[in-house]
């Protein structure tokens, strides 16, 4: 059973969601429905474990990972604006209606999803993604189907072909400019139903 | 008016009322339930009950939607296809291909790509948003609303005129059916225990099968018509014989009583105490059920060993089971246990589709309780089913007992017009297991290696 609102008043920051991300007034009560559906102890708030019920989430190799970038360190919970504002990376970049004062970068552009993604390897949020984090990531989703010095090559040669300055670790610049080829905006959006 | 105000006559002449007005009911009951169902007759009210009904739904939901406009208020309107647009499920090869393809380079090893993590995250948050499993284990949403508040329709006292006939439901529901119903199933359960008892006495085995089929049918008619269910059996020509077993899909306990009203059949379950277990040893009296001890349960050699015993006797009725193993909300099947595939024998395969408009049978065990849940059915309006009995199948050469059970499932969902999904009801309760996780790494490694391609 979800919420019966025909309008937004029952949502928490529901006019404040409807301003500030590129969602459509249904899509944004049908994404509390689904919220409120997780929530199975009825808190108001999600919990990793909650998270952890999706059945496709669990066997996702770097299901962990996501569910992390909901949770980052130090947040126990989560509330519906901040559930919405990280999907909202995933809104296709064309669906921005236009806001008279938007005060930052919308976050469903290509740079905040290219930013969405350089936080899922850049574990400890330094701006760089290391080589240890890249085995992380590497090792997550091969498991055990490739040898340590496999996965260790993987990484040097992804390492060599990003890394512009020599550092050993790839920055954010670095990261957006190997992926300048590919089509973010397709490949990082969820065609939400309107 | 004299005698009216004084207050002896006043509550005597209320007793009177009262008295008749019960005689009256109880008559009524009488000749239009208990009778026609212990005859196996249908009289009809039930049909023009329920067209009554949908009209009124009708009207209720184009009245809903025009006040709304009128008020400028967004109706909301349930998706019941989901959130995000369903595309077709690309393999996870394709997948990463696809998103490669977009950087243009070919390389001879192994290639790793930063964008790989792109497919892993994109099907992550999706499922994160929508996913195919987790929305089975509720009821699910319908298009008109049924003036019950209970089903997921938002109703905010949108006009006077709704909020009336609404109330006008609650009396009718609550006062008249609810009582009915109760009385009826109370009925329907006493004569199943009376009935069966005395039957078990009769000395003659052949005496006992032929009233055991009588009497089990009457009282399970009883059952039917105190749930309100309006039943359409198909294909009556493949009914469950004897020697072998019938299974099912599952959304509900009613499950039961749906296929039992027209046929026997043995019930294999867990021994119950309580009322539940008074019933189920009353049932053995006089045909054979089969229930488990707790601990015998956890023994399925025991359990296929009575399986295979109560099939090999061809005078034994056909065993019901449902190989779900849990309730699922009826708008797909899940994985079977291949217990009951395992025993060599035909399988019945019987698709049972509800209609969730005029009460949703599905019982949701997380949520409510079997008091809970039977009190709703009762307070509903109707249960509306469909039920087609498939041709019977049995294990090719060459094919297992899991691949047996897969077809049998397929079969199944694809009469009822069910989703067929490969998912173990029982993630209900527990994690996925890491075998699937596994299995996704397998393919992406798999990718790695084929880049050349």
């Amino acid at each position: 059973m979800g919420s019966n609102s025909s309008n937004m008043n029952h949502i928490p920051d529901g006019q404040q969601l409807l301003q500030d991300t590129g969602f459509s007034a249904a899509q944004i009560i049908r994404l509390y429905e689904r919220f409120e559906f997780l929530d199975k102890d009825n808190t108001g708030h999600l919990r990793p474990e909650d998270l952890e019920t999706v059945p496709d989430l669990d066997m996702n190799p770097i299901g962990a990972r996501i569910i992390g970038a909901f949770f980052p360190p130090g947040k126990e919970t989560l509330d519906f604006g901040s559930f919405v504002r990280i999907l909202a990376h995933f809104l296709p970049a064309d669906s921005n209606r236009t806001r008279a004062g938007a005060q930052q970068e919308p976050a469903n552009s290509t740079t905040g999803k290219l930013r969405f993604a350089f936080q899922l390897y850049d574990q400890d949020r330094d701006g760089k993604i290391s080589r240890d984090e890249l085995l992380q990531v590497l090792r997550s989703m091969l498991g055990l189907q490739v040898t340590e010095e496999q996965l260790q090559c993987i990484a040097e040669r992804a390492i060599q072909e990003a890394d512009a300055d020599k550092d050993d670790a790839i920055s954010f610049d670095e990261f957006r400019k190997s992926l300048e080829k590919v089509d973010i905006d397709h490949k990082m959006s969820i065609r939400f139903l309107r | 008016v004299l005698f009216l105000t004084d207050p002896d006559i006043f509550s005597m002449t209320w007793l009177h009322f009262l008295s008749v007005s019960i005689t009256v009911w109880l008559t009524l009951l009488f000749v239009f339930t208990i009778v026609p169902a212990v005859l196996g007759v249908s009289i009809g009210i039930r049909r023009l009950y329920l067209t009554t009904l949908l009209k009124i739904f009708e009207w209720a939901t184009l009245r809903m939607e025009m006040e709304a406009k009128e008020k400028n208020q967004q109706l909301y309107k349930p998706y019941s296809s989901g959130i995000i647009v369903k595309e077709p499920p690309l393999s996870l090869q394709q997948g990463i291909q696809e998103l490669r393809g977009s950087a243009s380079c070919l390389h001879s090893e192994p290639e790793f790509e930063m964008a790989d993590i792109f497919y892993f995250c994109r099907r992550g948050v999706e499922s994160i948003v929508d996913d195919e499993v987790t929305k089975r284990f509720s009821a699910q949403e319908l298009e008109t609303w049924n003036l019950l508040t209970r089903s997921h329709y938002n109703f905010r006292h949108i006009s006077l005129r709704l909020t009336v006939l609404w109330g006008l439901g609650v009396l009718i529901r609550y006062g008249i059916l609810l009582p009915l119903r109760v009385t009826l199933a109370a009925t329907g359960i006493s004569l199943i225990l009376v009935l069966t008892t005395l039957v078990g006495f009769l000395p003659s085995r052949e005496l006992r099968f032929f009233l055991t089929e009588k009497v089990h049918v009457m009282c399970y008619r009883i059952c039917v018509r105190s749930l309100t269910a309006m039943i359409t059996y198909h294909n009556r020509e493949n009914k469950p014989k004897n020697g072998g077993i019938c299974v099912a899909n599952h959304t509900t306990p009613i499950d039961v009583i749906i296929l039992a009203n027209d046929g026997c059949y043995s019930l294999i379950g867990q021994a119950h105490r309580g009322l539940l277990g008074m019933v189920q040893r009353a049932m053995v009296k006089s045909s054979p059920h089969i229930w488990f001890d707790r601990s015998e349960v956890k023994d399925r050699h025991l359990v296929a060993k009575r399986l295979s015993d109560h099939v090999a006797d061809k005078t034994k009725q056909p065993i019901l089971i449902f190989p779900e193993g849990t309730c699922i909300n009826n708008t797909s099947v899940m994985m079977f246990k291949k217990g009951s595939f395992e025993i060599g024998c035909t399988v019945y395969p019987v698709a049972i589709k509800y209609d969730p408009l005029f009460g949703d049978a599905f019982w949701n065990s997380s949520k409510f309780g079997m008091v809970n849940y039977l009190l709703r059915m009762m307070s509903s309006w109707a249960i509306v089913c469909s039920v087609w009995y498939l041709p019977p199948m049995n294990r090719e050469e060459g094919e297992d007992a899991v691949q047996f059970a897969n077809r049998v499932k397929a079969a199944i969902a694809a009469q009822g017009g069910l989703v067929d999904l490969i998912w173990d009801g029982g993630l209900k309760r527990a994690k996925v297991k890491d075998a699937f996780k596994e299995e996704q790494q397998k393919l992406y490694s798999k990718v790695l290696v084929d880049t050349s391609r």
